[in-house]
């Protein structure tokens, strides 16, 4: 590429990238600002100081609902990991009748938006008596299609001579699933561990309608919280909070984005 | 083992042994099934079922009224409100919100250094929750603190109630729903662009073509899948919209941004009319459907596959 038009190239990528990233860099610069500063409308804090962390530690059971989201994400995500593999696994490795039938029937539950049947999940959850509960909140997204299709599709690529190996070998089918099939896959496993948990800890709707208590309560829930009592006055603590929740899944967002994008766009395209 | 089966007559292998494979299978999918009746299946029977009923406050079915919920509905102005809304939400958010995506994957998609930071940060918004997001857009919306206005301040012009205004209330919660969405399209058109085969290119380039030629005869037209595809995950999410409407209007001011999803949670939540609200569920089913049918139809014939 010719010099000018690099330049051209970083100078479009450079400001795209502050307008996009805009809003979280200012967010940031906030939760260090003092309530007059924020006031005065300025862009860069005059002193970095973490009032508006400890605050927001303080007035919130912040490191609760943490911990509550971590265990619900982690939770769904093995839940799907486990769920979704085994399914995957009779779809490619087991023939069997109506086994077309079947995945269409999985297939199909993609069509079906989630808000379309949170009142019956609701009213279930109720009578299982798993309001407030770690299992109210997890148990009813282990299985998931996309994360099925995802799977089925990686699996699909192992060769059949492996199989026939096994067989000679004399593994069993969930010994052949367990010590050979799930270590070739790991970067597919990986892919949906991090996209289950990147949706699980963003969840709003669900969390909202199950719980009630501090108990169970997560981070998104408690973002509602704090910007109903305190944004009349401090900003800054709202801030703080918003970057902490944000915190985890960036992190995990930049450490697997490449594969990330390459799992996504092979089991949406392919 | 092979010898073993010969030597059975074929009479004696029963069915049991026949579907031998058939209850492995079952093994294996047995906790996808169980989980799919019990919160995917049987809800959206009862979702349906319920539509047909006026119901209890603990949302059991009280008294059939058939279509009437239905009728009901359509009559009410509240909820042609909530479906114009939701229209012109989906008109606001969807087109920006792809080409914007796509402008960022094609600049992303160049062979320059340190763009890998690039792709990450365009990425970043997708691993921020829609909480989170819309907490830090009330705040860029805040009628005097707020960036918008500040900035509107210093071109002397006059501030704007982004939220509080029920013609700006909409488009403002367009502006922070296609900013939340970016992440999430950019990621799947920048994969789409880097599964286009190198060799287009050369070829292009040895027979002079320029950089916009190449954009419309190679680019556009192979990257029309998954283009349609995100067109399409774009809609449904937008006929899905909930945390953003909650934090930033409540689905007011005056039921400007009264999207169907927050409709469905105020009918059954906080008025506790589940009949109603299971027929606007069954609606938006219904809405999706037709959205993912014309996917699978028109995405097989019109576009370009490779």
């Amino acid at each position: 590429m010719s010099t000018p038009k690099k330049i051209l190239f970083y100078i479009l990528l450079v400001i795209s990238a502050f307008l996009v990233f805009f809003p979280v860099l200012y967010a940031f610069m906030i939760s260090f600002m003092s309530g007059g500063e924020i006031l005065q409308g300025k862009f860069f804090p005059e002193s970095i100081h973490f009032d508006n962390y400890v605050k927001v530690f303080d007035r919130l059971p912040l490191m609760n609902y943490l911990i509550n989201s971590f265990i619900v994400s982690f939770g769904v995500m093995l839940g799907q990991l486990v769920v979704c593999s085994l399914a995957a696994y009779a779809f490619v490795f087991i023939p069997f009748k109506g086994r077309d039938f079947i995945f269409f029937l999985f297939i199909s539950t993609m069509m079906i938006p989630w808000e379309a049947t949170m009142i019956p999940n609701f009213f279930t959850i109720q009578k299982l008596d798993w309001m407030n509960t770690y299992q109210g909140l997890t148990v009813p997204f282990f299985a998931l299609a996309f994360g099925t299709f995802l799977l089925r599709q990686h699996f699909k690529t192992i060769p059949k001579e492996l199989h026939e190996a096994a067989e000679v070998a004399g593994l069993g089918k969930f010994a052949f699933f367990w010590r050979v099939i799930l270590p070739v896959s790991k970067t597919s496993l990986v892919t949906l561990g991090a996209y289950g948990f990147l949706t699980t800890w963003n969840m709003y709707l669900w969390p909202l309608l199950v719980t009630s208590t501090d108990q169970v309560r997560t981070v998104q829930i408690g973002l509602k919280q704090l910007q109903s009592q305190e944004v009349a006055t401090e900003w800054g603590v709202v801030m703080a909070g918003v970057i902490v929740v944000i915190i985890p899944t960036l992190l995990l967002l930049f450490a697997g984005q490449k594969q990330l994008q390459k799992g996504l766009t092979q089991g949406a395209l392919k | 083992m092979k010898a073993d089966v010969a030597s059975t007559p074929p009479k004696q292998l029963g069915l049991w042994r026949k579907s031998l494979n058939a209850r492995t299978a079952f093994l294996y999918l047995f906790p996808s099934i169980l989980l799919f009746s019990v919160f995917i299946f049987y809800p959206m029977f009862r979702t349906i079922y319920l539509s047909f009923f006026l119901t209890d406050q603990q949302g059991a079915a009280a008294l059939f009224v058939g279509f009437e919920n239905y009728a009901y509905l359509f009559e009410s102005r509240e909820f042609r409100n909530s479906i114009k809304a939701t229209v012109l939400f989906v008109l606001y958010t969807v087109p920006t919100g792809v080409i914007i995506a796509l402008y960022l994957a094609l600049i992303a998609n160049e062979k320059l250094k340190g763009i890998g930071f690039f792709r990450t940060v365009y990425s970043s918004t997708m691993g921020i929750s829609v909480a989170a997001s819309s907490v830090v857009w009330l705040f860029l919306f805040h009628p005097s603190i707020g960036m918008f206005n500040r900035l509107l301040n210093v071109m002397n012009l006059p501030g704007v109630q982004w939220l509080l205004d029920p013609d700006w209330a909409l488009v403002s919660i367009s502006i922070s729903t296609i900013w939340m969405n970016i992440g999430f399209s950019f990621l799947i058109l920048l994969g789409g662009l880097q599964n286009i085969d190198e060799y287009l290119y050369e070829s292009a380039k040895i027979d002079g073509a320029g950089y916009w030629y190449q954009l419309r005869r190679i680019t556009i037209p192979m990257l029309s899948p998954t283009l349609f595809f995100i067109i399409t995950i774009s809609l449904i999410n937008a006929f899905q919209t909930f945390g953003q409407v909650d934090i930033l209007t409540k689905g007011g001011p005056s039921q400007a941004t009264n999207l169907i999803v927050y409709s469905i949670y105020r009918e059954a939540f906080v008025n506790y009319q589940f009949g109603t609200a299971s027929a606007q569920a069954v609606f938006l089913f219904i809405c999706i459907l037709i959205v993912t049918i014309l996917q699978f139809k028109l995405g097989e014939k019109k576009v370009h596959y490779q």
